[in-house]
């Protein structure tokens, strides 16, 4: 077997694990599995796509690629405008779906629903506005570097590596290390107790809504600079996510990368021993077994 | 002219009804027993795929094509896709309520890639034709044709709402409605949830593959496109405007939803510019997402159980809020 599957597996794996962060902080704290998680990322890449598409009309130096990365600073700035405007798309849809939804207190299967209903609306209006022809950042060619051990990747793989790896770090000190991140956990542990106990629960869900939409935003984007910018490019990734999600342990940031990391390996392994066309059953394949053996997960607590 | 008109009307009522068949077995799933199934379509496929292979005569250049008849293709596609339904159910329905929405949503996603990539069985992308078609000797008479192919189908629909009424009205139909209304007062009173829950996901999820069946065989040709995520779209939308919990209500909703679904794609057709065609209709879809939502968050209790007094005399009662 060729050795390159894993540079491809990690790169999957690490844009599958920072979308799964957001779908296991969405799930134990809000307390539902989010089908609306995958349209984020796909927001964010079309967001940075527009941002940075604006940033070069004004200047043409902005769109020169930096070194040897096939993008010019258009598309880090972008990328950054496109991490907030996500995140406040995310807290727009609470603010008129989930929140409401949630403040009448049902069943969870409507907030599940209502997230079903939402990502088909999200999805279907990026078709309707950027149609359904793939787009992306640049047009530049890279050339892949010998990294030794008979890998080879392209310094924009490398870079996304890098960027995937310090989002994660950040994260889980935010979670282990800050006021806010006690609070999250302890939202998610009990979030009336949380309430009686000083945390501002509201905060709370505002922070979770906008992690997991920062997260999903730079992961789409990194899906739209190593591959293409497509309408259903989070839908195809949504049950990777889950998979991840459910593989780490419902609630597990770290446990969320590392199953992401494995779902990307297992996928690339099966690209190299099955065939490519097989790709996407994997992660049902991972996620079937996971719920029969082990349904909390790698690093879940028990139900 | 006038007789064209009558044979598309039936035409169009026929497609409209196996659309019902499904909606009634989403019905069973989640208007009875709450099941959240996002997977409809690969239901549908397993019993329109399971069908053809069945009933068309032997193909040299894919498996099987056995020349049964059409009525074992329709049973054989209902038990398969039951099987598939009763898989999943056993694996989920024990856990979380939405790790059954999750699995569905795999399957769905498995199954469209399994009719795309196993060629040699389902015949790729290409699907499989010349699939036998009911009355298809009076093929010849576009009038006669339609008008049986509507009656047959009439009447299958009419037998399956009967069975479902009478199921509902059972003591089987009554520990449902218990389970749906107070889960732990049912288990009190000794019924095991899990087991009724499983079996309820089984029948809808056959009735799914029946409609599948039923379709492949009026239709004469299948492909993986017939399939994708919009099916089920489109049969959420049809349960919930017909009003779900109500047999006959997801018979009109299908009814009135492929209607209007057939009208706006015709008036899209007509009136946009070609180019634009792809746009307007990922706006229709726009719309009818967005109207879920609506009707989620307009009539949120309605939506479980509209057509129930229980559920009518809870609501009055401050909502308790259940993990």
């Amino acid at each position: 077997m060729n050795p390159q599957f894993l540079m491809d597996g990690l790169i999957a794996g690490a844009m599958i694990g920072l979308g799964a962060i957001g779908v296991t902080l969405t799930y134990s704290i809000l307390r539902f599995a989010n089908f609306a998680h995958g349209e984020l990322l796909a927001w964010g890449a079309y967001l940075a796509l527009a941002v940075s598409g604006a940033l070069g009309l004004f200047s043409t130096t902005l769109t020169r690629p930096i070194g040897l990365f096939s993008f010019g600073w258009s598309l880090p700035l972008a990328a950054i405008i496109a991490i907030v405007l996500t995140g406040l798309l995310a807290l727009a849809v609470d603010g008129m779906l989930f929140g409401r939804l949630r403040a009448r207190g049902g069943a969870v299967i409507i907030l599940v629903m209502a997230s079903f209903g939402a990502s088909l609306a999200l999805r279907s209006l990026l078709e309707f506005i950027f149609t359904s022809k793939p787009a992306y950042y640049t047009k530049a060619l890279q050339i892949a570097v010998q990294i030794g051990g008979g890998l080879r990747a392209t310094p924009d793989q490398l870079l996304s590596l890098g960027v995937a790896l310090a989002a994660v770090i950040a994260i889980h000190l935010m979670m282990t290390r800050t006021d806010i991140g006690r609070s999250m956990r302890a939202v998610s542990e009990n979030s009336a107790l949380a309430g009686i106990a000083g945390v501002d629960v509201r905060k709370v869900i505002r922070v979770v809504w906008f992690v997991g939409a920062a997260l999903a935003c730079i992961a789409g984007i990194m899906t739209g600079l190593l591959v293409q910018i497509r309408p259903y490019l989070g839908h195809d990734l949504l049950l990777p996510l889950f998979a991840a999600a459910i593989l780490g342990g419902i609630g597990s940031v770290p446990g969320a990368m590392i199953a992401g990391l494995i779902v990307g390996l297992s996928e690339a392994a099966a690209v190299q021993l099955v065939g490519a066309e097989w790709r996407a059953a994997v992660s049902f394949v991972i996620l079937v077994a996971v719920l029969l053996l082990r349904p909390r997960g790698l690093f879940g607590r028990a139900a | 002219m006038s007789l064209d008109l009558i044979a598309y009307a039936a035409f169009f009522l026929t497609m409209a009804l196996t659309y019902a068949i499904m909606c009634l077995g989403l019905n069973v799933q989640w208007g009875q027993t709450g099941l959240f199934n996002v997977g409809i379509a690969a239901f549908v496929a397993i019993g329109a795929y399971v069908s053809a292979l069945l009933t068309t005569p032997d193909a040299a250049d894919r498996v099987g094509g056995f020349d049964l008849p059409i009525a074992v293709g329709w049973i054989g596609g209902a038990l398969v896709a039951g099987l598939a339904a009763w898989l999943v159910g056993a694996l989920t329905i024990r856990l979380r309520s939405d790790y059954l929405a999750i699995a569905t949503f795999g399957v769905a996603v498995t199954v469209q890639l399994c009719v795309l990539n196993l060629q040699p069985l389902t015949g790729g992308a290409f699907g499989i034709g010349f699939i036998p078609r009911p009355f298809g000797d009076l093929a010849g008479d576009p009038l006669a044709f339609g008008l049986s192919n509507l009656a047959l189908m009439t009447a299958v629909v009419l037998a399956l709402y009967l069975a479902l009424q009478h199921l509902a009205k059972s003591p089987w139909g009554r520990v449902l409605r218990a389970i749906r209304e107070d889960e732990t007062a049912a288990q009190a009173l000794g019924k095991r949830p899990i087991r009724f829950r499983l079996q309820a996901f089984t029948i809808g999820g056959a009735i799914m593959g029946l409609a599948g069946a039923a379709q492949g065989q009026f239709i004469g040709f299948i492909a993986p496109d017939n399939y994708l995520p919009i099916l089920t779209f489109q049969v959420w939308a049809m349960l919930i405007v017909g009003g779900s919990g109500n047999n006959r209500g997801a018979i009109l909703g299908a009814v009135l939803v492929w209607g209007l679904w057939a009208l706006s794609a015709a008036a899209v057709s007509a009136f946009v510019l070609p180019e634009q065609q792809a746009r307007a209709a990922a706006l229709q879809i726009v719309m009818i997402g967005v109207g879920l939502c609506l009707i989620l968050l307009v009539r949120p209790r309605g939506i479980l159980g509209a057509s129930n007094a229980l559920a009518s005399l809870t609501r009055k009662r401050t909502p308790k809020s259940k993990e």
